[in-house]
């Protein structure tokens, strides 16, 4: 495939790219064509229009958040870099990888960990490290149809929390988050094996 | 057809031998006529069904017996303790009779016995997880199957040429294949019966039933190919025959699955205009389904595949035609019926194994199959599975992989076949009925019984039999619409894309043509559960000791600890909205706690209530089916939501709200209403069905109005304060948008009636 090798040579920084995501030259080439046909004007960058030109986005409950999770610190410009950045986090779990891992150097992107903080960032709007019970009724709102009541929403918003707050404060805190959904297979439920 | 069963049955008592009491003579010469009779024995009018009833009767009496005692069933697998039992029963009958009466006879057995089972399982088969390991099954069904034909029966046949096996056991290599063909098929009853009580993780458990459902199209094309080449003679054997015999799998796989598909749509169109004759409705879905079952059978086609197809086809739409009551009897009664022909065969097994006039012992042949089925399973598991893990998401490991090779349990599918063999076509019928009665014996009584503990000792992934916390089932939602945005995102077209098509095509074409129009709309279970559920907790609180008049509000029972286990809270709503597999034969009582009634409450609203995403949808066993419909009204819903916020965040300075919360909406009892429309709405616990579309307009006019009046309140209110209406505040440019804001309107509305029935009337009227 000599000329996709060529085609890799385009993308800026792409071993540095590589080291951080993990990803293999053939799904960053992959994600790079993505990105410039997303990028329809040609800018170089991709901004929340591009994105929000994706129909099928317009229709996920949580699609503005994930759009959101593209631009962090409020950014307006997604360079391809933070692009894969984002979507490492939903490579496949490689076991083996795993165990020949340096363990001083950063996790991975796409560990169990940060694909649980990824999920998380999504629920904590206000960065405050907890997920308070309004943002969980705010999710709720979001992904429950409109025949629901906001009484049944809320005792169910009141239920989630109490139900992974061990200490008590009214919110659900990182870890807790974490405890609770220990039984899930998260690995599985948070990977997509195109990007391997 | 009774006459026919009368051989199979048993009457295990001493009186076997005394089958006929001779009934009264009219009168022997030299004697006067009897009188009037007051009594008469009518042995011979009953006798059919009447062992047919006692037979069932002490195969359940015998369960209900080892069931006293807890540590045998936890160690033993029931269907071995059938299996001695029938051996047992047996035994007596040959002593009592001096001959073996009762056998399992492949007609009954293929007939009668087996629909019921093959039926249940793949009625209640979670069919996201089948599809999903789609891949995986069929290879392990097809390539597996053939694998171990091939081998087992080729080495066999090396055994004999090697002067292992005796010379007086007459066989060809086809005849070694024919019987190789037959042993090599995993059974689906053995292995439902014996994974049930090991609780194996899903993905494991779907794999190896999965393969033992398919593999029956295999094992017919190969049993019937076989079985025409030794008669035809190995040297009459042409080429074309050879690729009429590979053209034949496909036909009978195929074939079946398509009369499987067929009569799913027939179940499921007929099952939509029952409405008036819901008393049918579980027969419905039984003939038909049994019906398909025979016609694939008649037709030569693989029946087990056709039966699963149906199950599988048609479980849907009959689930959302039917009424509430008829799902409950269909599932009983499917649940009855399969648990009660696997007891009777497991029985009859054990009995005819008894009758030794029907088989010969060749030493060198049965240890040979035994050896050589553990073997070659193993061998073509990892093989196969090493090819397969270079595709799957999640591979599969060792464990996974011994557990699988270990699991592949042979039965009576195996055993109905050899005693359908023609003795003069293959002479060593004898032996090869003998091998296939140990072959069985050992997999189910000793693999069956040492599976257990392998499973423990290997630290297998058991299944998650905990009902699913609240949290995992919201964030289950979650990570399916993260994924689902994702794929968006990277523009990937693979499995989903395809899943989602489908499902497209399901919901334009199928679902109208097959579900009943008021099945499309949400219903209002969703509500109807609920406040019955309330009531139950209401009533619980009571019972326990709490006057409601004085409670404040009730509290939430506490939360379930997480490592609660299954016994207390199985029940059948939880299990329906779980993530596990039903296939449980066992499992059909529910033991419901107050807790246990809150959470199930909860469940039911997520599960009826969540948005799907769009390329994902829990099938699995879920009652809680969202029409086409509403699919498109979800999506408008989500889209219309996604747009205000975007407008109200290019308003606002933070970037980071959302929406904006609109003012907030005070709860019924406190608060005048501007409009008396509105207001009869809030009192009134059932507006009118046909609320016109004036109303509306006039619902509209007053939101309008409150509205604006108070633009100018804080925006972000605390909530603990009032309720708080879930929708963007219409700001007045959106309020010109026509749809906009008569999906305010209608929100507002249905906040306000709280009749679901009554929301979709109106919004059916207008989008």
């Amino acid at each position: 495939m000599g000329s996709r090798s060529s085609h890799a040579a385009k993308i800026p920084d792409v071993d540095s790219i590589r080291r951080e995501t993990g990803f293999s030259q053939a799904s960053l080439l992959r994600l790079y064509h993505r990105f410039r046909a997303l990028d329809r004007t040609g800018k170089g960058y991709l901004s929340r229009l591009d994105l929000q030109q994706i129909e099928a986005l317009a229709v996920n409950p949580l699609g503005d958040r994930i759009i959101d999770s593209f631009f962090p610190d409020g950014s307006l410009r997604l360079d391809f870099p933070g692009f894969v950045r984002v979507l490492a986090h939903f490579r496949p779990v490689d076991e083996e990888e795993d165990g020949n891992r340096d363990p001083k150097e950063p996790e991975p992107l796409n560990s169990r960990m940060n694909k649980l903080r990824f999920a998380f960032q999504l629920y904590d709007l206000d960065r405050d490290g907890k997920i308070s019970r309004h943002e969980m009724l705010q999710v709720l709102r979001l992904m429950v149809g409109v025949q629901v009541t906001e009484e049944q929403l809320e005792s169910i918003a009141d239920r989630t929390v109490q139900e992974a707050d061990e200490d008590g404060d009214g919110a659900v805190s990182f870890l807790e988050f974490t405890k609770s959904l220990e039984k899930m297979n998260i690995e599985q439920k948070m990977s997509i094996r195109i990007l391997k | 057809m009774l006459r026919a069963a009368l051989p199979l049955l048993g009457l295990p008592l001493a009186g076997a031998g005394a089958t006929e009491k001779p009934t009264q003579e009219p009168g022997s010469p030299g004697e006067p006529p009897p009188g009037l009779a007051l009594f008469r024995w009518q042995w011979h009018e009953v006798e059919a069904p009447y062992l047919v009833a006692l037979w069932i009767l002490v195969a359940s009496l015998a369960k209900i017996v080892f069931h006293l005692s807890r540590k045998v069933t936890s160690l033993v697998p029931e269907s071995c303790l059938l299996i001695l039992l029938g051996l047992a029963l047996g035994g007596i009958v040959l002593a009592v009779a001096k001959k073996a009466e009762y056998q399992l006879e492949p007609g009954t057995f293929f007939l009668f016995l087996l629909p019921p089972i093959v039926l249940d399982s793949g009625y209640f088969m979670p069919s996201r997880l089948f599809f999903d390991n789609l891949g995986a099954i069929l290879t392990y069904a097809v390539v597996g199957t053939l694998w171990n034909a091939f081998t087992t029966g080729a080495a066999l046949w090396g055994l004999q040429q090697a002067g292992l096996v005796a010379p007086r056991v007459q066989a060809g290599l086809l005849d070694f294949l024919l019987f190789g063909s037959l042993i090599s098929a995993v059974d689906p009853v053995a292995v439902l019966a014996v994974f049930e009580e090991v609780h194996v993780n899903e993905t494991l458990f779907i794999i190896v039933f999965g393969e033992s459902l398919l593999n029956d199209a295999v094992t017919v094309v190969l049993y019937k190919v076989c079985n025409s080449f030794v008669e035809m003679g190995s040297a009459n054997v042409r080429a074309t025959d050879y690729l009429k015999g590979v053209a034949s799998l496909f036909v009978v796989s195929l074939g079946g699955a398509a009369v499987g598909l067929v009569f799913a749509f027939l179940l499921a169109l007929t099952t939509r205009f029952t409405k008036r004759v819901r008393i049918i409705e579980p027969l419905l879905v039984f003939l038909l389904a049994y019906a398909a079952y025979l016609t694939a059978e008649m037709a030569s086609l693989s029946a087990i595949l056709a039966v699963t197809m149906c199950g599988l086809g048609c479980k849907k739409y009959v689930e959302a035609n039917i009424s509430h009551k008829s799902r409950t009897a269909v599932k009983y009664t499917m649940k009855t019926l399969a648990s009660c022909a696997e007891t009777v065969i497991f029985m009859l097994l054990g009995i005819s194994a008894v009758d030794s006039s029907k088989w010969a012992w060749d030493s060198g042949l049965v240890l040979g199959t035994l050896f050589f089925i553990l073997f070659f399973r193993a061998l073509g598991v990892v093989l196969q599975t090493w090819v397969l893990n270079q595709f799957r998401l999640v591979p599969l490991d060792k464990i996974d992989q011994v557990v699988m090779s270990y699991g592949g349990l042979r039965g009576a599918v195996a055993f109905a076949l050899v005693i359908l063999l023609d003795r003069t076509k293959v002479p060593a019928k004898d032996y090869f009925v003998a091998t296939t009665i140990v072959v069985v014996f050992f997999t189910v009584i000793v693999q069956g019984l040492t599976i257990k503990p392998l499973v423990k000792w290997l630290k297998v992934k058991r299944s998650e039999h905990h009902k699913p916390t609240l949290n995992q089932e919201l964030h289950e939602h979650t990570f399916d619409h993260i994924l689902a945005a994702v794929e968006d995102v990277v523009g990937h077209h693979g499995y989903h894309y395809w899943r989602d098509r489908w499902e497209q095509f399901d919901k334009k074409y199928l679902s109208q043509l097959l579900m009943r129009r008021s099945a499309y709309r949400i219903r209002d279970q969703i509500w109807d559960v609920y406040y019955r559920l309330n009531i139950r907790d209401a009533i619980s609180f009571v019972d326990q000791g709490g006057h409601v008049l004085s409670s404040t509000g009730l509290t939430l029972p506490s939360m379930p600890s997480r490592n609660s286990m299954a016994e207390t809270s199985v029940t059948n709503l939880l299990r329906e909205s779980g993530s596990g597999a039903c296939l449980d034969l066992q499992v059909i009582d529910t033991v419901r706690s107050g807790r246990d009634r809150e959470d199930a409450a909860m469940h039911h609203l997520l599960c009826g209530g969540l948005y799907k995403p769009r390329r994902r949808y829990k099938a699995s066993c879920s009652r809680h089916f969202i029409s086409e419909d509403a699919q498109e009204r979800q999506d408008k819903e989500v889209f219309q939501q996604n747009m205000k916020r975007r407008l109200e965040s290019f308003k606002s300075t933070k970037h980071n709200i959302c929406f904006t919360k609109s003012k907030p909406r005070p709860r019924k009892a406190g608060h005048k209403k501007k409009d008396g429309v509105a207001n009869t709405e809030a009192t009134n616990g059932k507006p009118p069905r046909d609320l016109g579309f004036h109303d509306t307009a006039a619902v509209i006019l007053t939101v309008e109005s409150e509205e604006e009046e108070d633009s100018d309140s804080s925006e972000t209110e605390k909530e603990d304060d009032e309720g708080i209406i879930f929708v963007a505040r219409a700001t007045s440019e959106v309020l010109q948008e026509g749809k906009a804001s008569v999906l305010t309107a209608i929100k507002m509305v249905k906040l306000s009636s709280k009749e679901l029935g009554t929301c979709l009337e109106i919004s059916r009227t207008r989008i």
